[in-house]
């Protein structure tokens, strides 16, 4: 596993359009604008509590979103429980609570199982 | 007096009666109808003389005479008061000098209303004269009152109001019926008078100058139809505008002494609140936010009422509890804003099935940092460092993988999450078997106060170390510190926490009271009472109350609530300190021994949860 082959043969993470599904990342953009300015630090991620009992991360929400992956994001985005450690630690001012309650929104009209 | 004196214009007065009191009687069976089994006992248990009577009172000093308006302002509850009281009088004393005069037990409801079209010469009613200087006198006093009602439309600044709500069609056609009804009232008692040469020192004289220049004979009759007209249309739409509050304030009045509570699930006694709201406007120049979002519940409710709550109204409120502090009804419009959140939210839930107990303590005090101070770690600390001075014997709730309260989910209207929540916490309280539960965080404080049904004390750090302080358990140096105190939200207005932080503060520095203090405190603006509102609202919120709060130019601004502390910190040069970390600066050395037996808690021994202690 650690020999370096030159190559992997890891899938391929490249966003593909044709399965992307970019609804819900306009819609959650639309209702909160800010979650452009998510730089991806992780900050959110690192005090979370839901992430210390869970593999919840809004870092990677955030991204799984923007990459148009939805499927299984609804049950991941239910482990929040709105406390708002992330807002207050993120460096960009994201309004992550609203991100987080945008999402559920937006899966609830367009989201996959 | 068997003749029944009766003319055509009385009917459409008759008429709205009618009808004002048919849409009345299905309003109030309908609602009554809609309470639930539970409210229903509750509403049974609480039905008692005692709650009558004192319900009586309140309505008397409320909706009659408008205390809490004129504690507000004068004018404002004079004006409230001259339309409440001063109608009220005419009615009643109206109709005891109609049934004097014609003998009868029973009247149709329009004869003393236009008595004076049917009968002129008063005088010889008995005590007339004194009848018909009450009505002129009764009838100048509501006519004052209209008085500075139109001017409070051009000018509210006299009425300690620098806005008054915005008005739009209906509401204005019944604000100008009624506006209309006490002039027209006087013209026609005045012509009347002018031709028959009579009426007291207000109809009588004005009656005289109006025969000297106009021909008042021909000009009664129009008169009396209009002030009928008047009536009519201010009763037909009186239950669809916001003079709906005359009979919902009355009723919601009996309501809550009968033991009835306004909270986000029960819509029956929202439905009650949101009538009773008269939108008078109090609230709009409490609300910080009124220059951006018209979330004041003057707006907001209206838009409840009529099932079209917006968004923006319902989701951008900071929940400061401004409003509900300033309203004169003693509306909760933080329980219906949370109510209509709640009927707003998706239907996916929030669930938490990973949670896991860590070990437990038994201990004296549990303390519960709560997650806002997980992010302040100076109040953490501070904490330990004094609770380790005093040597209190508590275990620390929250210290690895601690659970958020569940009020921010409240807050949000997902009620159902936040119970979870509550329940881990709860199950994990009930194992430590503790004699009081201290929270550094006045938002977990609230929760657990209101929502958790703890049997034992529950007090902020702040209390705490009052408390410690009293028993003489910490050994504290005076700091030479000018001090500024901010009354945070959920501890002030929420929990009604405001003296001992002050007795804490004046114990160790300077405290200078600052504008806006204690009940009419503003907001931080970093409330998690909202998720939709920008962070440059927010900003606005925070630059308008630090600038407050540092007009004095103190040493250190000194608040005692995480949130507000981080919300300050980055935006001033002040320092911005909570009260745990100034008191843990001004220990010197540790005194006393362990918790005693009793003796802390006694004090709040005797209280159980809720916001009394």
């Amino acid at each position: 596993m650690a020999t370096n082959w030159g190559y992997s043969i890891n899938k391929d993470r490249q966003i593909d359009l044709d399965i992307a599904d970019m609804q819900v990342c306009k819609a959650v953009l639309a209702a909160e604008p800010s979650l452009n300015l998510c730089i991806s630090c992780g900050t959110c991620a690192s005090g979370c509590t839901a992430a210390s009992y869970t593999t919840f991360s809004l870092r990677k929400i955030i991204l799984q979103v923007k990459r148009g992956e939805t499927a299984g994001l609804a049950k991941e985005v239910s482990h929040c429980m709105l406390c708002g450690k992330c807002q207050l630690a993120c460096p960009r001012n994201v309004n992550t609570r609203n991100i987080i309650l945008q999402i559920q929104k937006a899966l609830e009209v367009y989201g996959q199982n | 007096m068997a003749k029944i004196e009766f003319d055509p214009f009385v009917l459409p007065f008759s008429m709205g009666v009618l009808i004002l009191l048919g849409i009345l009687l299905f309003k109030l069976f309908r609602w009554l109808h809609s309470f639930s089994d539970e409210e229903k006992k509750s509403l049974k248990e609480g039905f008692t003389l005692d709650n009558t009577w004192a319900s009586i009172k309140e309505v008397v000093s409320e909706s009659l005479f408008h205390r809490k308006m004129f504690r507000r302002n004068a004018y404002l509850g004079y004006m409230h008061m001259t339309f409440a009281f001063g109608w009220l009088m005419l009615i009643l004393i109206g109709n005891i000098e109609s049934r004097i005069h014609s003998g009868a037990h029973m009247n149709f409801p329009y004869y003393p209303i236009f008595f004076k079209f049917f009968v002129h010469q008063r005088a010889f009613i008995p005590g007339g004269q004194l009848f018909i200087f009450l009505m002129d006198f009764f009838l100048l006093f509501v006519i004052s009152g209209l008085g500075l009602a139109l001017y409070k439309r051009s000018s509210s600044r006299i009425f300690g109001m620098r806005k008054t709500t915005k008005m739009k069609g209906i509401d204005k056609i019944a604000l100008t019926a009624l506006w209309f009804i006490f002039p027209l009232r006087l013209l026609a008692e005045s012509f009347t008078s002018g031709y028959s040469h009579t009426g007291g020192f207000l109809t009588g004289t004005l009656g005289y100058a109006f025969a000297a220049v106009l021909p008042v004979e021909s000009l009664a009759y129009p008169a009396w139809w209009a002030y009928s007209l008047s009536l009519m249309t201010f009763f037909i739409l009186m239950p669809f505008t916001r003079y709906m509050h005359i009979p919902a304030e009355v009723m919601l009045i009996f309501m809550r002494n009968y033991g009835m509570k306004t909270e986000p699930q029960h819509v029956v006694m929202a439905r009650a609140e949101l009538n009773a709201c008269s939108r008078c406007g109090v609230c709009v120049d409490d609300c910080q936010l009124n220059e951006h979002f018209a979330v004041a519940p003057a707006y907001f409710f209206k838009e409840v009422r009529e099932g079209k709550a917006s968004d923006p109204l319902t989701l951008n409120c900071l929940l400061c509890g401004r409003c509900e502090e300033a309203c004169p009804v003693g509306l909760h419009p933080n329980e219906i804003r949370i109510g209509t959140r709640l009927q707003k939210a998706p239907v996916a839930e929030f669930s938490y099935p990973y949670l896991i107990h860590g070990a437990t303590q038994m201990a004296d005090v549990v303390y519960f940092a709560g997650c806002m101070t997980h992010l302040t770690p100076g109040i953490k600390s501070s904490m330990l460092r004094i609770m380790n001075s005093a040597k209190v014997d508590y275990f620390f709730m929250d210290e690895k993988g601690g659970v958020c309260c569940g009020r921010p989910l409240k807050m949000q209207g997902r009620l159902e999450a936040a119970k979870s929540l509550m329940e881990h916490n709860l199950s994990i309280i009930h194992q430590a078997q503790p004699r009081m539960l201290v929270t550094s965080c006045p938002i977990c404080l609230k929760s657990f106060k209101d929502d958790y049904g703890l049997e034992i004390p529950v007090l902020h750090h702040s209390q705490f170390i009052a408390l410690l302080i009293e028993k003489k358990k910490l050994n504290l140096s005076h700091l030479d510190l000018k001090l500024a105190y901010h009354d945070p939200c959920e501890l002030g207005r929420g929990c009604g926490v405001y003296e001992e932080p002050r007795q804490v503060l004046k114990q160790i520095a300077h405290l200078h009271e600052t504008e806006h203090a204690k009940q009419d405190s503003l907001c931080c603006g970093g409330s998690l009472g909202t998720a939709t509102l920008s962070p440059a609202i927010r900003e606005s919120v925070m630059q308008q109350t630090l600038d407050v709060l540092l007009a004095e130019d103190p040493d250190c601004l000194v608040t005692a609530c995480p949130l507000c502390k981080k919300t300050f910190h980055n935006a001033t040069e002040t320092k911005v300190l909570d009260i745990a970390e100034l008191v843990a600066d001004s220990l010197v050395a540790s005194a006393g021994s362990c918790l005693p037996d009793g003796s802390l808690s006694s004090k709040y021994q005797t209280l159980k949860t809720g916001k009394d202690v």
